[in-house]
């Protein structure tokens, strides 16, 4: 299928939304990587990762919209999954690492107590 | 078999149905698909769910899901922000958050907008104290915290179900 020609303005946004969610993402795995323990590491997926998916699934849905004439519905839905099950999982995660005691860094304000 | 036995939530399995032809092209083999997930799901799950909740203004919950986008928007960024700060400027921590809400839906709800949104995450409900134990990246003031919550999530929860 040969690409329908964009006007350079719906380009432009497309390309930012992009960019932007990559960058986001990016951000979000980076602290993943870097942050000490795993309740702060759960920051980084629960919150940067879902802008950054949400932000690539916006431009998405506009690119697709527009080359199919009509607004391509997946994207959205796509996007609302994600933003129900994000939270549950870091949840279930945070459950988790509660149970198992993990340790968390020194300076925690009131760690829970084993 | 009754139809309350086979079919506990008619509307649950006309949007289930609806959802999977959205999801894919509409053929004749979807929609039959569709309707068995339809039934399927419903009545495989639906020992797991709560009391029915009933939504009293509907009109507030457009204006919920709109306050949670913008919200989400900024503590996303404010996030990315600290991740990319030096770590030892970060002060994280636990805090307990009384809950107000009795509604089991109403508090997964709000449990879900803590974990999306200011920096916070929840961990656990304790059903007994009627607390959220939660964590948060960056906790500067604890009453602060707690009163922003409640203020700017919990009060318009408890408006959508009076």
């Amino acid at each position: 299928m040969n690409a329908i020609d964009i006007p350079w303005l719906l380009e432009l946004v497309i390309a930012v939304f992009l960019l932007f969610g990559a960058v986001v993402a990016l951000v979000g795995s980076w602290g993943l990587a870097k942050l000490p323990d795993l309740f702060m590491r759960l920051h980084g997926p629960t919150k940067a990762s879902t802008l950054g998916v949400g932000c690539t699934l916006i431009g998405s849905l506009l690119y697709f919209s527009h080359q199919q004439g009509g607004v391509s519905i997946q994207e959205a839905l796509v996007t609302m999954f994600l933003f129900a099950t994000a939270p549950v999982s870091a949840h279930m995660m945070a459950k988790a690492a509660l149970r198992r005691h993990l340790k968390c860094v020194t300076r925690t304000r009131n760690p829970p107590s084993p | 078999m009754s139809r309350q036995f086979w079919l506990p939530r008619p509307l649950f399995s006309l949007f289930l149905a609806l959802l999977w032809l959205l999801l894919n092209r509409f053929t004749v083999a979807h929609l039959l698909l569709g309707l068995v997930l339809g039934v399927v799901i419903p009545f495989v799950t639906h020992p797991f769910w709560p009391e029915r909740s009933r939504i009293k203004r509907p009109g507030r919950v457009l204006r919920y899901v709109l306050l949670l986008l913008v919200d989400i928007f900024w503590s996303n960024l404010i996030v990315a922000v600290r991740i990319l700060r030096p770590e030892r400027h970060l002060q994280p921590g636990f805090f307990r958050y009384p809950l107000e809400l009795d509604d089991e839906f109403a508090i997964t709800i709000l449990a879900s907008t803590i974990s999306l949104t200011p920096g916070t995450v929840s961990a656990h409900y304790d059903a007994e104290a009627h607390t959220l134990l939660v964590h948060a990246l960056h906790l500067e003031d604890e009453a602060a915290t707690i009163a922003g919550i409640k203020q700017r999530y919990e009060q318009p929860l408890k408006d959508i179900l009076r």
